[in-house]
């Protein structure tokens, strides 16, 4: 099988695209609706929305979650808040400017049809979540209130004290919980979707293993629905909850399913530094706190093992600020974290190893009195002098960037669908809105748009589109596809070596993170294409997966993982060896300016990345989906 | 140089541990010795050191529940030497840091213990209860559509905090299994009272609040008798005030049910 990527992106002028599609798509008329069944795996913000919504319109749903609960998911975890176009503080907002911030944050690499209908329908999710009771931050007016986030200069991003994605999440849990009481959605959590089935080249069910009794089930279903998070945890130390995975969408890519822009991770700026050697995760401090934080290092190197307090104002260096004047504490991510990690790479770092810049709100406490800066920030200045025992009040909290959100994803066309027929990927688990890298509060609005207002019309289009002969568990691809699960879970606990999963899995990280984090080149990469593989023998050699499959068992859920994400790294690694240029997220030393920054080749690489999986041990294809650009400019990203 | 005023020293400490191979398995307490942790590790990265030394040694690691290991998701939950999520007041058990705990110490690790929890393994317990008295009732409905503006609809900002404030629940159980009578309450209330406080909660006030209540009780929590344990535990510092909410929506919704005619079709 080839891969042919056609984005289909409707004709027309950009701002009618999506009304017209539409219009123009085909509807499933109520009765129908009620035969199809549909498969979500993931009940995060994407995949709740869509199981809700779907269920709502009189769809047939089946919903998958690891955790004990679908309100869980890792989006409950996101803090700082969710964009929208509504310019209630008339600043200057609009659906265009919004489209607009979002290609260039991602640095002229996303598609430009799918992020304008992004930034249209950003507004509808503000209105629908303040229906469903979504307790957002009000002025005292009564109003909505905003904060700003990077790479904007409005203030659009709304938000619910430190907790934005538990209460959007919460908000669309809720309206799951409703339609699983109502029968429309069945829920099955602590289940783990490991492969995808597909008949007569669609996508028409998974096998998933139910974590508690260890049987490998399988579903059928007329279409498949991926909501599965991004792959961060490729680096065993990021912000992201530890079962977070790249399973659903490698058994997918192994079945088909482009894997588009692997190499675009985003480092995030603004992480407590690690602290010790058992460390297991970090810990992301929201954004929102460059809204009032100043971040610092001495100008001198010598300076930097002193106590903050004993550095005098003349002899720190404000480096955003210096460097990015009109941006400057709210430059984006990716520009952050490079400037963080050059401060600490000349020697001016602080705390443990150097391995920290300040972020300091002592200018903020007596601007605006602890009081207020209480009130906006009070659980993450709690939750900082937990982890480090410093109190940020009075002492600048220490950051370091940490590997936090993936921007690549599996490839789908403007209807969400990847390169296998039926199979749909929303939320960060797609490739397709913010380019090579993400702005701050995009990611919650992307996934409440693809879940609430993309998918529900754009699934009845390909059901209408197509017809469907019934399948069931017994079909030869089914069974197969069972087998494979049950013989990949016997070989896993039958190796009975020496080191523990998550011993290998740091020994990924640490490589991943040498290699392909922060800053590449060409030679990095190509030892890490060598290390990675002979990693992976060792996995299948010497990993010891204590217990049996039969039973609740953590260490075998944990290698199953381990294992894709040994997999996965490689691709990652080669698409950032093919990508000659840097963008966004992505920094190959290789191609920098003069002072810097990041310099990207229009001219070559104006494409995105999709891979095609070629077979066990042959090197994998890379198709190219050319970008055009017909409504913005091509220019150098500045934030000075 | 840095403020960190426990680092480096390591200490030495004995688990008590509650094993349980499944849910009708006999369980029981297990010591394991827990060397050399640093006092900046959370109370899970001890755990996690904990097992991966019983995983060298051949035997079955501790199995826990955690996710996000940032106090959000509500996943992690053990009861840390009879205290839910341990001794530090509005705090996990991920947030929970060894420098809490001294060089020598004991501590007993059991799982939440209640009817409506029953035990699925060693510290892991079913919470599917919560689930249900939300699905019985615990939201707006607001299918997705075309909703009015969001500023159509001004809130005093006193009602959001509070609907925010009670919102905030993880759903960690930790007031449950706190409570002497294993009641659901805090729980239950705090999403009575996130959406009693809001305009858009009005209409369907007193069929959530009679048919949340009685779900509670169909689960096998037990009653309230105003102890005020949970509201100590829960990692979001939620106030008993809640129940009282709680308690008054549930009567006004029982006085007025017959009225109301909904009682038949309320099921
Ligand atoms: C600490 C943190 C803070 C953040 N803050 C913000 C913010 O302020 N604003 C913003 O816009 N974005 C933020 N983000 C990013 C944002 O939270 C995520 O990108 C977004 O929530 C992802 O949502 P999702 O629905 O795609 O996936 P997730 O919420 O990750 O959900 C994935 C779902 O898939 C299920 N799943 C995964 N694998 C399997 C499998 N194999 N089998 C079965 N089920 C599976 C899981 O159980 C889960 O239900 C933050 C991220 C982090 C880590
Ligand atoms: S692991 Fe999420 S709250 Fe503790």
């Amino acid at each position: 099988m080839t891969i042919t990527l056609d984005a289909k992106i409707p004709a027309g002028p950009l701002a009618g695209k999506w009304d017209k599609h539409q219009f123009d798509m085909k509807l499933v008329n109520p009765v129908n609706k009620r035969k199809f069944h549909l498969i979500v795996v993931g009940s995060g913000l994407a995949g709740a929305s869509a199981a809700a919504t779907l269920s709502e319109l009189g769809y047939n749903v089946s919903c998958f979650c690891y955790q004990d609960s679908p309100r869980r998911a890792h989006s409950i975890a996101a803090q700082g808040g969710i964009n929208a176009a509504k310019n209630y503080r008339n600043d200057g907002d609009s659906v265009q400017r919004l489209f607009y911030d979002t290609i260039k944050g991602g640095d002229f690499r996303a598609r430009e049809a799918n992020v304008y209908r992004l930034a249209q329908v950003s507004v509808d999710i503000i209105d629908q979540c303040v229906a469903q009771g979504v307790p957002f931050a009000r002025e005292y007016g009564g109003l909505l209130a905003n904060r700003s986030f990077g790479g904007a200069q409005v203030s659009r991003t709304f938000y619910a004290r430190g907790q934005t994605g538990q209460q959007l999440l919460i908000g669309a849990y809720q309206a799951l919980e409703k339609e699983i009481a109502g029968g429309g959605v069945t829920m099955y959590e602590r289940h783990e979707m490991l492969e995808l089935v597909l008949v007569d080249g669609k996508a028409r069910g998974i096998v998933v293993r139910d974590m508690v009794s260890g049987e490998i089930e399988s579903h059928t279903a007329d279409a498949v629905i991926l909501a599965t998070g991004g792959y961060g945890n490729v680096f065993y130390l990021s912000t992201n909850a530890k079962g977070c995975n790249v399973t659903a969408t490698w058994r997918a890519h192994k079945k088909g399913a482009a894997f588009a822009n692997p190499c675009f991770t985003q480092i995030h700026p603004t992480c407590i530094p690690v602290a010790g050697g058992y460390q297991s995760k970090l810990t992301l401090m929201s954004e929102s706190l460059r809204n009032d934080g100043r971040v610092w290092v001495p100008k001198r190197a010598e300076d930097s093992t002193k106590e903050p307090s004993q550095i005098a104002e003349e002899d720190r260096d404000y480096y955003l600020e210096r460097k990015y004047p009109s941006y400057g504490n709210l430059s984006p991510r990716d520009i952050a974290s490079r400037a963080a990690k050059e401060a600490c790479d000349d020697g001016r770092g602080v705390g443990p190893g150097g391995l920290g810049v300040y972020l300091d709100f002592a200018d903020a406490i007596s601007r605006l009195g602890r009081p207020m800066i209480e009130e906006r920030y009070g659980n993450l200045f709690e939750m900082y002098q937990r982890i480090t025992d410093e109190d940020p009040y009075t002492r600048p909290m220490r950051i370091y960037p940490a590997v936090h959100y993936t921007m690549g994803g599996l490839w789908v066309d403007y209807n969400l669908m990847s390169s296998i027929d039926g199979l749909h990927v929303l939320g960060e688990a797609n490739f397709s809105d913010h380019g090579a890298n993400r702005l701050g509060a995009s990611a919650l609005m992307q996934g409440l748009a693809d879940g609430y207002f993309v998918i529900p019309y754009t699934i009845g289009h390909y059901l209408a589109s197509n017809k469907f002969e019934p399948v069931t568990t017994a079909h030869p691809a089914f069974v197969a596809a069972n087998a494979a699960v049950e013989e990949r879970t016997r070989r896993l606990l039958s190796i009975n070596g020496t080191r523990t999963v998550d011993s290998f899995h740091r020994e990924l990280g640490r490589i991943m993170w040498d290699k392909c984090g922060m800053a590449r080149d060409a030679a990095g990469l190509q030892q890490a294409l060598e290390l990675i593989p002979k990693l992976r023998e060792e996995f299948w050699r010497n990993v010891k997966v204590p217990g049996i499959g039969a039973e609740l068992n953590q260490s075998l859920e944990k290698a199953g993982r381990v294992a894709d994400f040994l997999e996965f790294g490689e691709l990652m690694c080669l698409d950032a060896l093919q990508r000659e240029e840097s963008c966004g997220g992505h920094f190959r030393t290789e191609y920098q300016t003069a002072d810097g920054e990041a310099m990207r080749n229009d001219e070559q690489f104006a494409y995105v990345a999709a891979w095609e999986y070629a077979g066990e041990g042959q090197p994998p294809i890379l198709h190219k989906e050319p970008l055009a650009f017909e409504n913005v400019h091509l220019s150098t990203r500045s934030y000075k | 140089m840095s403020g960190t005023s426990s680092a480096a020293k390591s200490m030495n400490l004995t688990l008590h541990v509650w094993r349980q191979a499944a849910a009708h398995a006999p369980g029981g307490i297990v010591d394991y010795p827990a060397n050399d942790i640093s006092p900046d590790m959370s109370f899970l990265e001890m755990l996690d050191v904990v097992n991966e030394r019983l995983t060298e040694g051949g035997q079955e690691p501790i199995a826990f529940d955690h996710d996000c290991r940032e106090g959000i998701c509500g996943s992690c939950g053990v009861m840390i030497n009879g205290a839910a999520h341990g001794p530090m007041k509005a705090t996990t058990a991920c947030q929970l840091h060894m420098r809490s705990f001294s060089d020598g110490d004991e501590i007993w690790i059991e799982p939440w213990r209640a009817k409506a929890f029953p035990v699925v393994k060693d510290l892991i317990v079913n919470r599917s209860a919560f689930d249900r008295i939300i699905q019985a009732g615990g939201y707006i409905s607001a299918p997705t559509g075309t909703p009015q503006d969001a500023n159509a609809l001004p809130i005093r900002k006193p009602d959001a905090d509070l609907a925010m404030d009670n919102a905030a629940c993880i759903g960690c159980g930790a007031c449950v299994a706190a409570c002497p009578n294993a009641s659901a309450s805090l729980f239950t209330a705090a999403k009575i009272t996130h959406l009693a406080v809001l305009p858009q909660g009005q209409p369907e006030r007193s069929t959530r609040a009679r048919s949340m209540v009685e779900t509670m009780d169909l689960e096998g929590f037990g009653g309230c008798t105003l102890f005020g344990e949970c509201q100590v535990a829960c990692p979001k510092e939620i106030s008993i005030d809640a129940i009282m909410q709680m308690n008054r929506d549930y009567i006004m919704a029982s006085a007025t049910k017959v009225e109301l005619g909904e009682w038949a079709g309320s099921a």
